[in-house]
């Protein structure tokens, strides 16, 4: 089967159902989502607290609810999509090569596609637990996935490591469906997660949460039988003489989610090391001409209101696009102190205001963040406080924009407000643990 | 009692105490975090969230949650009365599952459509 479209949207997640709604109120006819699950709605489908919209639609909405209200709007458009369809590569000159349960091999060729593939969980081999590799070690998305919408209950005694956001929800999921949580484990000083989720899912139900802590070995063979977790010091390195045994039959790991790359990167898409998505201009343009992206895939959201913004964002790209919008520009963005990462990394037209969204790499009070040119400082903006956990976000005006060069860089940092640190002076406090 | 304002992103640490005069309240920055503060010290109330067993749909189980807040203390007892029915499909998102769960007023509600499988 071979067949051709406009727009072709790899994942049909949120990130997709809103890129695919807004390609089509765009005017955009032909379009396309191919999704390898069952059902519509990503990962939104097992996410089924609440917590969800509470931006967009200015309520909590649980995520097969917040979901939903994206497939409907699909299906009200008549927008065309194949479930049970796996993408399985995608070339450079927009051909995607994708596997179906019933139509086998079907080839698509796509005048743009739009990545939405959503990220994957880190797992134990990403941060090297040493122990044998008993039964009973599962991500906590892959908990929350048997327990949602399987009805299995992975364990009765559980140990989890990270205090994400993931892993404090099903610290009380597990509660709730009988399991005994004996603690969750972080690395760090502080928690990622939010303090609603501390409150309402640890602190409600007397889970203890050890911060500066980390799980140094597993025990048992055939399954799991326990943990030794340790203190570990500034440098996050065990400290000698912290260890301690916890029997447990279950360890969750919640350890961050990576962006899902390995089909961009077959189709020569240059990815940004730190995110692990692609390097992207304001309208989520790759680098490889037509391939665009949003989501999961480009980065890792707080929340899935953001997600949906983001599509909508690339959506308004691939219109332009396909309208044969040229770029004009080149502007580049790098990071000086304080700065994890930015999208977008590259400023590519000078007719709208572009949103600079930002993740900081370190708990910073009192500061404030800066845009500079060269010597010329373009924008200042002050904050009480930021945090790797949020995601910040400034506009640069287009006025500001038109009066750069081309192919200038745009410099992005914090600085504290006393005493303006150098960025060497800056990034050695960071390493000895602010 | 000491507890950090979830209302919104600041995250006012509020302090709570009982004295002759009544509940008095200090640290929070709005009058949301007033209500917040003493809500979760008098009676705190959670929306429930869970799944039910379904059977002859597409899946499983029906994610389902309380149509409102319940007192936290009423967790325990609405798992306890949902934890051994099964439904059968379809069912539609907003569907009353259960009514009056746990003697609470509030309604268990189904949060997706399941369809029948086929
Ligand atoms: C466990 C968990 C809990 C969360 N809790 C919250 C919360 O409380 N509040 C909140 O706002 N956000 C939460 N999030 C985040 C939110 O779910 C995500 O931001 C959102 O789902 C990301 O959308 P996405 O479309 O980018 O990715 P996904 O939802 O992951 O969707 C990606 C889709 O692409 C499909 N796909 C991938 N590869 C292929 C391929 N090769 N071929 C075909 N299809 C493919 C996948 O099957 C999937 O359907 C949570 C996330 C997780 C993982």
């Amino acid at each position: 089967m071979r067949v051709q479209v406009d727009v072709a949207i790899i994942g049909g997640g949120p990130a997709g159902l809103a890129a695919a709604i807004a390609c089509h109120d765009q005017g955009i006819q032909d379009i396309l989502i191919l999704e390898r699950d069952r059902h519509l709605g990503g990962i939104l489908q097992q996410c089924i607290h609440t917590g969800f919209g509470l931006h967009r639609f200015g309520e909590e909405l649980t995520g097969p609810e917040y979901a939903h209200i994206f497939i409907d709007g699909v299906k009200d458009r008549n927008i065309s999509y194949l479930l049970d369809t796996m993408v399985i590569e995608i070339r450079k000159d927009k051909i995607i090569y994708a596997l179906n349960s019933e139509k086998g091999l079907i080839e698509i060729e796509a005048k743009a596609i739009i990545l939405a593939m959503g990220c994957r969980e880190r797992t134990r081999g990403a941060i090297q637990i040493p122990g044998d590799r008993p039964a009973g070690v599962y991500t906590a998305g892959m908990a929350q996935l048997l327990v949602n919408m399987e009805g299995y209950l992975p364990g009765k005694e559980i140990v989890i490591l990270g205090s994400g956001d993931i892993g404090l929800i099903m610290a009380r999921r597990l509660t709730w469906e009988g399991a005994n949580v004996k603690m969750v484990c972080e690395i760090m000083p502080y928690s990622s997660g939010l303090a609603r989720n501390i409150r309402q899912c640890l602190d409600d139900y007397d889970i203890p949460l050890l911060f500066n802590h980390t799980v140094v070995k597993v025990h048992g063979s055939k399954r799991l039988e326990g943990v030794t977790i340790a203190e570990v010091d500034s440098n996050r390195v065990p400290i000698p003489g912290s260890e301690r045994y916890i029997e447990c039959d279950t360890l969750l790991l919640s350890v961050g989610l990576l962006p899902e790359n390995e089909l961009s990167e077959g189709a020569n898409v240059l990815l940004d090391e730190i995110t692990g998505g692609p390097i992207v201009d304001e309208y989520r343009h790759t680098s490889v001409d037509g391939i665009f992206a949003c989501g999961n895939v480009l980065h890792v959201h707080d929340l899935v209101d953001y997600v949906s913004e983001e599509a909508e964002i690339a959506a308004r790209g691939v219109a332009r696009y396909l309208k044969g919008d040229k770029s004009d520009s080149r502007i580049s963005i790098s990071h000086g102190a304080g700065i994890q990462y930015t999208v977008p990394h590259i400023i590519s037209s000078r007719d709208e205001d572009v949103e600079l969204f930002f993740r900081a790499n370190g708990i910073y009070n009192d500061g404030m963040i800066q845009l500079t040119y060269g010597k010329d400082i373009l924008y200042t903006k002050r904050y009480n406080h930021i945090v790797p956990g949020k995601m910040e976000r400034i506009r640069i005006k287009k006025d500001i924009l038109r009066q750069l060069d081309m192919e200038g860089n745009i410099r992005i940092s914090w600085r504290q407000r006393e005493d303006e640190l150098s960025d060497e002076a800056h990034m050695y406090s960071l390493s000895t643990g602010m | 009692m000491k507890l950090i304002c979830t209302v919104c992103p600041q995250g006012c640490e509020i302090t709570v105490k009982k004295n002759d005069e009544g509940w008095h309240v200090e640290g929070n920055r709005c009058k949301r975090g007033r209500e917040f503060a003493l809500q979760e010290t008098i009676s705190p109330m959670r929306v429930l969230t869970t799944s039910v067993w379904i059977e002859g749909g597409d899946h499983k189980l029906v994610s389902v949650k309380t149509d409102r807040p319940i007192p936290k203390e009423k967790i325990g007892e609405a798992i306890g009365e949902l934890c051994d029915i099964t439904i059968n499909a379809p069912v539609g998102r907003g569907d009353i599952i259960i009514k009056n769960i746990a003697d609470t007023d509030a309604n268990i509600i189904a949060t997706r459509d399941v369809r029948l499988s086929s």
